[in-house]
């Protein structure tokens, strides 16, 4: 059964900006995302936003929906009252370009901050011989799909733009786990990390975890798991003093 | 759960462990102690005739300090479980949001200035947590025999008669659930297995990790339900003890 939904939908650059009140047909099973393309078909077709797969696979469409942090191609109408309307505003942790578009350049520069796998000298090169059970571990990091709702989300740099240098957010703090837990992987990134990376910043609100569409366990699987491993090195006294000179390779 | 409901279940259960530290009495009744006192490190617990505790007569205690000793003996055993709460990564979580609003749910502004989050003095300090949870092991230990010792008439091996009562099963239910509580903590969850690069090398520590893996996403639950009960544990002893429930045996 269709509808008229109305929408609040934030527009403007970043020079500043408001939120326009539209009023869209909608049909039943439609998304966020649907409602949205009523928008630019219908009554504003210079409306900005990013959109790729429809599928929640490409990580594209990332907006907050009343507020929340969401994929709109994966939040459906049906969850919210019809007679209410609904607002979308862009992610707010990042500058705007345009209506719901910004600028997520800062996840490339922490993306291109880590350092790359570095194999084992046991194992020099692909292809890498791996049990099932070491390679589920960070195939679960693998599903990211890279829409940055857990960088936007975080409030130490949502509410702190000035901690955005020296701090990775949890997006890579799991790809600093899923390297520190490959099998054929010799470096060492736990004291970089938290040295410089600022996992020491993120005191595990999971809020992270609560928004991934993946379903990623960010927080107790990466971050975690992470902050242990860097009490091994750091702040455990008797494992500092009882280290195997290869406990990096067990 | 909502962070109203974390402050206020949270502040009780101060407020109350602070009243029942301090009360230093009323923590023995036979063959019941309550797990705020135990162990007891000081004669004054029970062993001394003019010096004795209303509701601690003959209770077992360590005799670490003399009969000089004059705080609460629960002050000292306090920090242990305090501490192990206090740094517990789910603890973390629940009073970072709803005593310091940091932030007060996600994607909702927080109202401080500056944040440097767990990197200086003194929240770097949650970084000892695995320190209290072998404390806490050794404290579960203790609580364990403690409720075995809930269901033995005495103490003394000369008289060993069965014992049954409605408090032998409420220390036993305390001791397994803070015993669950402990084996699902995350710093667990990385000291058996966790912290291995290899699964497959360790077949044994993978198990380990797989069982606690399932443990440790109870752990928010198991969190509340130990911290309630051992508070209900005290409170039953407390009457008990202070004879408003009468004798309270089955067997």
């Amino acid at each position: 059964m269709g509808y008229d939904l109305k929408l609040k939908i934030w527009r403007g650059d970043s020079s500043g900006g408001q939120l326009v009140d539209y009023t869209v047909p909608v049909d039943e099973g439609e998304v966020v995302l649907d409602a949205v393309h009523h928008v630019q078909a219908m009554r504003s077709g210079d409306l900005s936003c990013r959109w790729n797969c429809k599928a929640g696979k490409c990580g594209s469409c990332s907006a907050e929906i009343n507020g929340r942090p969401r994929l709109m191609c994966m939040t459906r109408l049906s969850d919210f009252d019809p007679a209410e309307p609904i607002t979308i505003t862009p992610m707010r942790a990042f500058p705007v370009i345009k209506d719901l578009v910004t600028d997520v350049g800062f996840n490339y520069v922490k993306a291109a901050e880590v350092p790359a796998f570095t194999p084992t000298a046991e194992q020099p090169q692909a292809p890498f011989r791996m049990a099932q059970v070491d390679v589920e571990r960070s195939q679960e990091f693998r599903k990211c799909i890279e829409c940055f709702l857990c960088q936007d989300t975080c409030h130490v740099v949502r509410d702190h733009e000035e901690n955005k240098p020296a701090f990775s957010g949890p997006r890579f703090f799991i790809r600093y786990a899923e390297l520190d837990m490959h099998p054929n992987d010799a470096l060492d990134r736990k004291k970089l990390v938290q040295e410089e990376r600022g996992l020491g910043m993120c005191n595990i609100t999971k809020c992270c975890t609560e928004v991934c569409p993946e379903h990623i366990k960010i927080t107790d699987n990466g971050i975690i798991p992470m902050k242990e491993r860097v009490v091994d090195v750091k702040y455990d006294p008797i494992r500092f003093f009882r280290r195997k000179p290869k406990a990096e390779t067990r | 759960m909502s962070p109203a409901i974390s402050f206020a279940v949270l502040s009780s259960f101060v407020a109350y462990a602070t009243y029942a530290a301090f009360v230093n009495g009323f923590y023995y009744v036979k063959p019941y102690i309550s797990p705020f006192y135990s162990p007891c490190l000081a004669t004054v617990c029970g062993g001394d005739s003019h010096q004795r505790i209303q509701g601690a007569n003959g209770v077992p205690h360590l005799g670490v300090f003399g009969p000089w000793w004059a705080i609460s003996p629960a002050i000292l055993i306090l920090i242990f479980p305090l501490g192990f709460r206090m740094t517990c990564y789910y603890y973390r979580r629940a009073y970072y949001r709803a005593f310091w609003l940091s932030p007060p749910a996600c994607a909702v502004a927080e109202p401080h200035k500056k944040y440097s989050g767990e990197t200086r003095f003194p929240l770097i300090m949650q970084n000892i947590h695995r320190y209290f949870f072998y404390f806490g092991l050794i404290f579960n230990a203790i609580l364990t025999y403690d409720a075995v010792a809930a269901f033995v008439e005495s103490r003394s091996p000369a008289y060993g008669g069965g014992h049954v009562g409605l408090g032998s099963f409420v220390l036993l239910i305390n001791a397994c659930l803070l015993w669950a509580y402990s084996l699902s903590c995350h710093s667990c969850r990385h000291i058996v297995g966790g912290r291995l690069k290899h699964f497959s090398k360790h077949p044994l520590r993978f198990k380990f990790w797989g069982f606690v893996t399932k443990l440790n996403a109870k752990h928010m639950q198991l969190a509340w339900a130990s911290l309630i009960f051992v508070a209900l544990t005290d409170v039953y002893v407390r009457l008990a003890a202070a004879g408003w429930l009468g004798h309270g045996r089955w067997i």
